[in-house]
């Protein structure tokens, strides 16, 4: 006890005690310090956090927009549908990964259990059609086509269905009106990947969500406009995802409408005359392949002259529209991209190419002129033309004499261009070229705007082919490997091919040279290019950039802003060539090749006076192209149709059909206006109103069929007719460059290619 | 208490003796450590405060009155602040001979919690259901009865003057006093309070001067002890899932780990100024479970920032340091004892309660000293403030 200080403390207890007060206070500066670590030092991004936490953002989609007709009709709209939609993140989170709700949603839906999951699962390289291409955090639609009732079934039973919504949405319609359904030219919607979410990600127009992205044709080309912009609220919400204030709301905007030149009448009676055009040439024997013709695709353009705006794209074989609606199913998208169908995705105006055949005569034409040889000649249309024991027959061998190249453009004499074709390909040093070869027929050719695209306002336009030395380099550069590995000196026909094709496929010969004088061989056009050039020798020789679309009008009609035609060249002619050859084209619709579907045909050629070239190309394997170019002063119209025969022979017909119901024309040439769809090209726009409504004439039930009972007397007849001339050709039928022949010149080898 | 100079300065009547003794020089006002009182009376108020602001939006917890915590946070602060009048009016050393009796109450009620009567709140069986609303933790008192009846064991022979410290017998008496209540809490099983109750036992061991073979031999029992109760799958699994979760909150975020990530966004968001009280998003949002009781500290965090935050640390440190300075200060062994207890007792909690919102601790469900919401909790805080408050005002008595 002596040792008890007076405190009563032992030195131990102390000791102890001081001890433990260290240890409290460390302990308490332990929490100070990581206090501070995360408010002051980590703070930035636990505020960031939480505001992630709090914030939930609730999305109303824009109104996207509609594609107008040049009159106001609609081409593509919305409407209200009940869509069921099914959330992948709910489902994912049962046990079943939703499978039991799924298969009582069929039952409700009446559809295949198989059938819903499919339309559940994501797209991905091994997943085919039909599958879910968008975000797998967007609620995925199942049926657009619910009913009430389906919809009522779902919704008072929430508890039966977690996951699933069934909701009143606005959904794209493609109406089709008059029968038009102009499907590649609109293209169509799908939902927008996780890939372009990011990359649009901090652009000036990021997608949501919940967004449809236009794939191809006007609504992939106009899709910023369309698409207008989606309202966002930003709600501040509970843990429980209770709303407890409004943080931050932008309205929607709805999305533009889109004023096309597309006249929805013209473009009905296109696809129709069209497809029957191809139809009837399946009926027509092929003497050379011995098989009646396949007439496996087509495409039909109608183009105003003066401002390269177009009244009417088809494309054949295609599809409806509305397949794209809602999730595509299994069965069409297999039919839509499946080779049986042969593609009918693809617009052919602009992403179909082949050789032109005859209507190219126009650019050697020019080319010669250029060159410095006189319009007037006189050359020799000879039956055939041979360089170094090749013969080059002009069509079923027939000779003109001395003739102008206006006469040569008239009956389409091979012959003329063949020579002048040589000729120029000697001067530039034949295969040695001089350093600076004029190569008057490439250039022409780049000039008229061949070769690259016309700058038309729809998405991935193909060029063509100029098969200029260039090319023939280039080509052979690349193609080399394969055919000297292939090429036999003395194997099958294509070995030898290919074996010469290996020594020397970098040079250009003579042959081809001259075929190329005649839109054959390696020569590729589209549609639309040759619109785009027989609109400009129209027009005084302007090459206007194809527009499809007029103007982009506002949701509210205040805001309109036109879409100018631009061009984007000038023909190399001069103004007297111009005009000579202008006199030439209107000579093949009078006395030349086309004479027997206008002016022997009761076309009213002194009122409306038409220019028209034809053209039979060649492919080899292949049965021939049709092609048939043509114009008014205010119309262009160019018609092909693969392995469907002759110019005029397949195409004429169709063609004359679209100009008698542009300008009201009866078979015996008596115009009446009342029938006329479209005379002079629409100028004026449709007007949107404040509210939102588009002021739009009728379109009756189908323009085209109307077209055809209004000529009815005609129809019988016309049909008779065309059986009979392609089966044996009347004299005019000059279309035709020549036939397969039996001993193969090194000249038609190249049609391989 | 030498009052004979108040009368002289007061000149009031006898009939305000009563009244003017307590601020009389030398009075029990003045010899009362106001930085505790003061502090634990701040801290009661703050809580008082981050409790409304938890919960007048939990219209299920409040049953639709915004004001059903705070009023009941105050009434509790109030019995509790009576409570420890109470203990100061009746002195510890008074209390001493109550404390068989009093440990002996504490025992039965946590056995009630074993029966019937006991409800489970999250997993722990520790609560009594009383009429009226009203529940009762009686782990809470048995941490104060703990303290009291080994501190009674381990200092009477030691003050009597026999011993200068404890004997063996003695210890291992006090820590089968200790043990009962323990077995019985960690059968509930309130895993917490029995951690507490570990921490204080070693705090009391400590302050009597045991031997160090005790400190250590208990330190290593406990070590060895809480892995057998690991290995032998004596936790319950939600024990077990909370535990991993502290050591790695990602783990499972919408699970056991959603509280601890809450917790931390919570008050990470808060920054230095926090974002103003009944501002915080996280809390206005009702993120953080159980906001109102063991994440209270979440509140102060986010809407008060670190100044709130180090606040409320700064008073607890204060309620500390002055603890562990009447520890040393006082003149017997039971009343070092007994301090010594208390500030093992809420230096621990305090630290296992704002470590596992800041994520330095696994969570468990114990209470922060005074801010927590919880009758109990509140009652057994300021019975210890009064016990620490009579250690130092009857300290001269020995003099």
């Amino acid at each position: 006890m002596t040792n008890i200080p007076e405190t009563g403390r032992t030195p131990r207890v102390q000791i102890r005690l001081v001890v433990i007060q260290i240890l409290v206070l460390s302990l308490l500066g332990t929490l100070g310090g990581r206090l501070w670590y995360l408010q002051i030092r980590e703070g930035d991004a636990y505020a960031k956090e939480a505001s992630g936490n709090h914030v939930q953002q609730v999305v109303q989609p824009a109104v996207r927009g509609s594609i107008l007709d040049a009159r106001g009709v609609a081409l593509a709209d919305n409407e209200t549908r009940l869509v069921v939609s099914a959330s992948r993140t709910d489902l994912l989170k049962m046990p079943d990964d939703g499978k039991a709700v799924l298969t009582k949603l069929a039952g409700v839906l009446g559809m295949k259990p198989k059938e819903v999951m499919e339309k559940v699962r994501l797209c991905d390289a091994e997943t085919p059609q039909p599958c879910w291409n968008g975000s797998p955090y967007q609620p995925i639609p199942i049926t657009d086509e619910a009913t009430p009732k389906q919809a009522l079934q779902i919704r008072e039973r929430a508890e039966d269905f977690p996951g699933i919504t069934a909701e009143p949405q606005a959904l794209r319609r493609y109406p089709s009106p008059g029968e038009a359904n102009t499907a590649q030219v609109l293209g169509y919607l799908s939902p927008v990947t996780d890939e372009e979410l990011q990359q649009a990600q901090d652009t000036d127009s990021p997608y949501l969500r919940s967004d449809q992205v236009g794939r191809s044709g006007l609504e992939r080309q106009y899709d910023k406009q369309l698409r207008g912009k989606a309202g966002v609220t930003r709600y501040e919400v509970d843990n429980l995802g209770r709303v407890i204030g409004q943080a931050k709301a932008d309205p929607a905007e709805p999305g533009s409408n889109l004023v096309t030149s597309i006249d929805a009448r013209v473009q009905r009676v296109a696809e129709y005359e069209l497809n029957d055009a191809m139809k009837k040439a399946r009926d027509v024997w092929d003497r050379n392949t011995g098989e009646k013709y396949k007439a496996d695709s087509g495409a039909v353009v109608v183009m105003e002259a003066k401002t390269g705006r177009i009244v009417a794209m088809a494309s054949n074989p295609t599809y409806d529209p509305n397949a794209w609606v809602g999730g595509i199913s299994a069965k069409d998208y297999k039919k839509l991209t499946g080779k049986s169908s042969n593609y009918p995705l693809l617009n052919r105006a602009i992403q179909g190419q082949s050789a032109p055949g005859s209507v190219f005569k126009v650019i050697p034409t020019a080319a010669a002129v250029n060159a410095g040889y006189s319009f007037d000649g006189p050359y020799q249309c000879s039956s055939s033309y041979s360089i170094g024991g090749q013969v080059f027959k002009n069509f079923e061998s027939k000779g003109y004499g001395p003739i102008s190249l206006g006469r040569a453009l008239e009956v389409s004499c091979d012959t003329v261009f063949y020579r002048l074709a040589h000729e120029e390909w000697k001067r530039d040093g034949g295969t040695k070229p001089k350093k600076n070869a004029n190569d008057w027929f490439y250039k022409t050719a780049h000039q008229f705007g061949l070769g690259a695209e016309t700058g038309i306002d729809l998405p991935n336009e193909v060029t063509g082919r100029v098969p200029d030395r260039q090319w023939k380099q280039d080509y052979w550069k690349a193609n080399k490997g394969a055919w000297c590995k292939y090429g036999k000196k003395d194997g099958s026909y294509a070995e030898k091919i290919a074996y010469e094709n290996c020594l020397e496929g970098n040079r250009m010969r003579a042959g081809d040279s001259v075929n190329y004088s005649i839109g054959q061989g390696d020569t590729l056009v589209t549609p639309i290019q040759m619109a785009t050039i027989y609109a400009a020798i129209s027009n005084g020789g302007t090459l206007y950039n194809p527009t499809v679309g007029k103007a982009v009008i506002s949701a509210d009609g205040k805001a309109v802003r036109e879409i100018e035609p631009k061009a984007h060249g000038k023909l190399p002619m001069s103004r007297q060539t111009l005009a000579q050859m202008d006199e030439a084209l209107e000579g093949v619709a009078t006395r030349g090749t086309a004479a027997w579907r206008f002016a022997n045909d009761g076309w009213p050629q002194d009122k409306i006076p038409m220019h028209a070239k034809t053209g039979t190309a060649e492919v080899y394997g292949k049965q021939t192209t049709s092609w048939f170019a043509t114009y008014t002063k205010d119309y262009a119209i160019v018609m092909t149709i693969s392995q469907g025969g002759t110019g005029s022979g397949a195409s004429g017909p169709a063609v004359r059909n679209i100009y008698d119901a542009l300008y009201g024309v009866a078979d015996d040439g008596t115009i009446d206006k009342k029938n006329a769809l479209l005379p002079k090209p629409q100028k004026s726009l449709p007007k949107v109103r404040t509210d939102g409504t588009i002021t739009s004439p009728k379109v009756s039930k189908d323009p085209a069929k109307e077209q055809r009972a209004s000529q009815k007397d005609e129809t019988a007849p016309d049909e008779q007719q065309l059986a009979g001339t392609v089966a044996s050709p009347t004299p005019e039928n000059r279309d035709t460059r020549r036939r397969r022949r039996r001993n193969r010149g090194r000249g038609s080898r190249r049609m391989l290619t | 208490m030498t009052g004979a100079n108040s009368f002289q300065v007061s000149g009031y009547g006898p009939e305000r003796a009563g009244w003017t003794r307590l601020f009389a020089r030398d009075s029990l006002a003045r010899r009362l450590d106001w930085p505790i009182l003061l502090s634990a009376l701040a801290l009661s108020l703050l809580g008082t405060l981050l409790v409304y602001s938890a919960t007048r939006n939990r219209t299920e917890l409040n049953q639709g009155d915004q004001y059903y915590f705070l009023v009941r946070h105050l009434l509790n602060t109030g019995i509790g602040f009576a409570l420890m009048a109470g203990t100061v009016w009746l002195g510890h050393r008074t209390l001493r001979t109550a404390v068989p009796i009093l440990y002996g109450v504490s025992v039965f009620l946590i056995l009630l919690v074993l029966t019937p009567l006991g409800s489970t709140i999250n997993g722990a069986h520790s609560w009594i259901k009383l009429p009226g609303g009203f529940s009762l933790q009686p782990s809470e008192f048995v941490k104060v009865t703990i303290i009291l009846g080994m501190a009674m064991l381990l200092a009477t022979r030691v003050d009597a003057g026999d011993k200068q410290y404890p004997d063996h017998r003695t210890v291992v008496q006090a820590l089968g006093l200790a043990a009962v209540p323990m077995l019985i809490v960690l059968l509930m099983p309130d895993l917490g309070s029995v951690m507490v109750m570990v921490v204080i036992v070693l705090g009391v061991l400590l302050a009597s001067g045991a031997s160090n073979r005790w400190v250590f031999g208990l330190i290593g029992a406990g070590t060895i002890g809480a892995i057998t109760v690991w290995q032998l799958g004596v936790l319950d699994d939600y024990q077990i899932a909370r535990f991993a979760a502290f050591a790695n909150p990602e783990l499972d975020p919408a699970g056991v780990g959603y509280n601890t990530n809450q917790a931390r966004i919570a008050i990470g968001s808060g920054g230095l100024m926090g974002a103003g009280l009944f501002h915080g998003s996280q809390t206005t949002g009702q993120f953080v479970p159980e906001q109102q009781t063991d994440f209270v500290f979440t509140v102060a965090g986010e809407e008060l920032g670190f100044v709130g935050g180090g606040l409320i640390i700064v008073l607890l440190g204060v309620i500390l340091w002055r603890a562990c300075r009447i520890a040393r200060e006082t003149t017997e062994l039971y009343g070092t004892i007994v301090a010594a207890g208390i500030v093992a007792w809420f230096a621990f909690q305090a630290f296992e309660n704002i470590g596992m919102t800041l994520g330095i601790m696994p969570v468990t469900g114990l209470p922060l000293p005074f801010v927590s919401y919880g009758g109990s909790s509140m009652f057994a805080v300021w019975v210890a403030v009064g016990l620490l408050q009579s250690i130092r005002v009857q300290r001269p008595m020995s003099a």
